[in-house]
């Protein structure tokens, strides 16, 4: 844990221009836990459910101990045809390591299997970057000094416009997480927009109640994305130290509550490198695997971030996370979830993301932008940057659509732009 | 008998075929349709509306050969109401009459749900469909399934992508010996042996998709599929399969006493 802790300092920083008074608010958050709310208990209006999962994943993570597994534990699991909880343990720890290239043939296989050469692409659109939580890693952070935007309708639309015009069929809306500027209905009313342009809407926004995800999937939406960040809570305590975000419990059934709610899919992620990756990553497969359990019919799908550079902090790194330990974390997840979608961002370099969609990965973001109304410039000819909010991190594979269209084609594999009818 | 030999036809929706392999188009390269569709000898193909359902460049719509009767099915959908939209969908982008009707309900196996197929099936029958309902092999299902108005019905014989072949052989065998509509086999067919198998039983049609997208050479295992069911097909019109499964004659009869 200490390299964790390490990191975790690292992580903070002041940016220029912030008040006296708000910079003792944010130094007195950072350095004394008694002025931080408890990360357990739940603010007013937040809906509780009846759901076991958040207990037993937590118990299921703070019970696993990777270095306990040996090369013997990861053979065994490797000669299995299913993977299963045990399996999972093995193939996520150290002693998998030099059987990574078996990890990934089998992965290979599963993933042909229940995929064949598909692989889907879609593209984020954020639509808004005020924020009301201070998480220390995140460029949209409350107390980071940027150009903070929220895009109106016809700005969304115009938006929209661009990205439909390249050829993409699926978007994934992102707002920062502040019930206050981007209101429940602002996020209802970009899904319907979306409807119009886009075959398959996603939502990446703050939780939010059963009947707010009802009315969305009524909006339009189809499938809501949550980072949990880290499982880890004494880690999370630590990390988002102001805000709605902080309260874990409710972030954790956020899903859940989606699939009350209707939507037909939901994604699951830890932010590799918070905490301890490989037990983030059991929680991970775990919340996911139990939940699909509860709900049979919903469509899952796992994503993998990792950290990366934020505006006026460009030292944020992975940490302990490489590439290869992220691969063993995605084969992990292939084989423990062979029907499971695998989501890798544009955080990843290019060479690796063609990689991996030739092992694991079910999809690819491509025209991605993680500024504000920013789409029209990058990749609509038109430049007007005063129109633009500062990105949520940098991104390392900028390849737009037909780019990344020739390229998946090139390695073998047969993109797909769609593959879902609204009904 | 010879006549059987010369015009062994199956018909669907008043449309005869010669081919008994209805082939699959996922989960495999575009550009390997035609030559997949050509080695199969197919004259039917399968496909999800939901793919079909695209703006993009590539639809998969242009890439199978004309003269090949289309399938849409209605994957995705997770009950009958969705699937019968689903359909709707499918005939307004002009992919014809036929409709393979998939309803699950669950993302892990994707077992088909059979309440929900009769009751699909019963609704697009009376539209005009040719209604060709995937299901598991249940006797009284495949029963109301004909009631409902069924051009087929299309039993699994394991779950769908595992090429584990014929796990539900006894059920299938059940389904052709009492259901008088033709029963194609569909899902979990993963080489052609076991497809030969299901012909030799007395399937009339074999659908396969995964054992060819995982394959190493696409149109050759669909030409290996084909000459596999022709073989099948070939057997069971001989009657070999029945024979052999009952021992052979003895030559002595045990009731030879008996006067």
């Amino acid at each position: 844990m200490d390299g964790t802790e390490a990191r975790r300092s690292d992580l903070i920083f002041d940016a220029d221009g912030l008040s006296p008074s708000a910079l003792e608010r944010k130094h007195r958050l950072e350095r004394d836990p008694s002025c931080r709310a408890d990360p357990m208990a739940y603010l007013p209006g937040m809906e509780r459910i009846d759901s076991d999962i958040k207990d037993r994943v937590r118990a299921a993570m703070s019970a696993y101990d990777p270095s306990r597994y040996t090369a013997a534990d990861v053979r065994r699991a490797l000669e299995r045809e299913t993977c299963g909880e045990e399996e999972l343990r093995a193939l996520l720890s150290p002693a998998a390591a030099p059987f990574l290239e078996r990890m990934a043939e089998r992965a290979r296989a599963e993933t042909v299997r229940h995929f064949g050469n598909t692989v889907y692409i879609f593209t984020p659109l954020y639509i808004a970057n005020h924020c009301e939580n201070y998480c220390v890693y995140c460029g949209f952070n409350c107390y980071n000094r940027i150009r903070r935007m929220k895009l109106d309708r016809g700005q969304i639309e115009r938006e929209m416009e661009v990205i439909a015009k390249s050829g993409m069929e699926e978007v994934l809306i992102l707002t920062g997480e502040s019930r206050s500027a981007s209101g429940v209905e602002y996020i209802g009313d970009a899904c319907e927009l979306a409807r119009k342009y886009f075959r398959l809407v996603g939502l990446e926004v703050y939780p939010m109640n059963t009947d707010e995800y009802r009315y969305l999937r009524g909006r339009g939406a189809d499938y809501v994305t949550v980072f949990q960040e880290t499982y880890d809570v004494e880690q999370y305590e630590k990390l988002h130290l102001l805000g709605r975000k902080r309260v874990w419990p409710y972030r954790f059934d956020a899903q859940e509550r989606a699939l009350m709610g209707g939507m037909r899919g939901v994604a699951f992620s830890a932010l590799l490198g918070l905490s301890d990756f490989r037990r983030d990553a059991l929680a991970t497969a775990l919340h996911a695997c139990w939940l699909q359990r509860k709900y049979p019919g919903a469509e899952i799908s796992l994503s993998c971030p990792r950290l990366r550079p934020i505006a006026n902090h460009p030292d944020v790194r992975p940490g302990d996370i490489g590439e290869r330990e992220l691969c063993q974390v995605l084969c992990a997840y292939r084989l423990f979830l062979p029907f499971a979608g695998i989501t890798v961002s544009s955080r990843e370099s290019a060479s690796f993301r063609n990689g991996i969609a030739k092992i694991a990965a079910t999809k690819v973001s491509a025209g991605v932008s993680t500024g504000i109304g920013d789409h029209a410039s990058k990749y609509g000819g038109e430049d007007d940057p005063s129109a633009e909010g500062d990105e949520q991190f940098e991104i390392s594979d900028s390849r737009s659509l037909s780019r990344m269209y020739a390229d998946l084609s090139g390695e073998g594999l047969q993109p797909v732009l769609n593959d879902y009818v609204y009904v | 008998m010879k006549m059987a030999e010369c015009n062994d036809t199956f018909v669907l929706g008043g449309k005869e075929f010669t081919s008994r392999f209805i082939l699959g188009s996922g989960k495999y390269s575009l550009s390997l349709v035609k030559a997949a569709v050509e080695h199969a000898g197919a004259q039917i193909i399968t496909l999800s509306v939901r793919r079909a359902n695209t703006k993009e460049q590539e639809n998969i719509l242009d890439y199978i050969p004309k003269g090949v009767t289309l399938l849409p099915n209605t994957s995705g959908a997770r009950d009958a109401k969705e699937a019968v939209r689903i359909a709707r969908l499918a005939r307004e982008l002009g992919c014809g009459d036929f409709v393979k009707i998939e309803i699950m309900r669950d993302t892990k196996y994707l077992l088909p749900d059979n309440q929900e197929t009769v009751k699909a099936t019963e609704t697009l029958a009376s539209e005009g469909f040719t209604v060709l309902p995937y299901m598991y092999p249940d006797l009284n299902v495949a029963r109301d399934l004909a009631k409902a108005g069924a051009a087929a019905v299309m039993p699994l014989g394991a779950p769908i992508g595992s090429n584990k072949g014929l796990a539900t052989a006894d059920f299938i065998q059940i389904l052709i010996d009492e259901i008088e509509l033709p029963i194609i086999v569909d899902a979990g067919i993963g080489a052609p042996s076991q497809a030969c198998r299901a012909m030799e039983m007395g399937a009339a049609a074999i659908m396969a998709n995964t054992a060819l997208a995982t394959s190493g050479d696409v149109p050759r295992m669909a030409r290996a599929f084909r000459l596999a069911i022709e073989s099948g097909r070939e057997a069971f019109l001989a009657g070999l399969g029945r024979v052999l499964a009952r021992g052979a004659a003895a030559s002595d009869p045990l009731t030879g006493f008996l006067r």
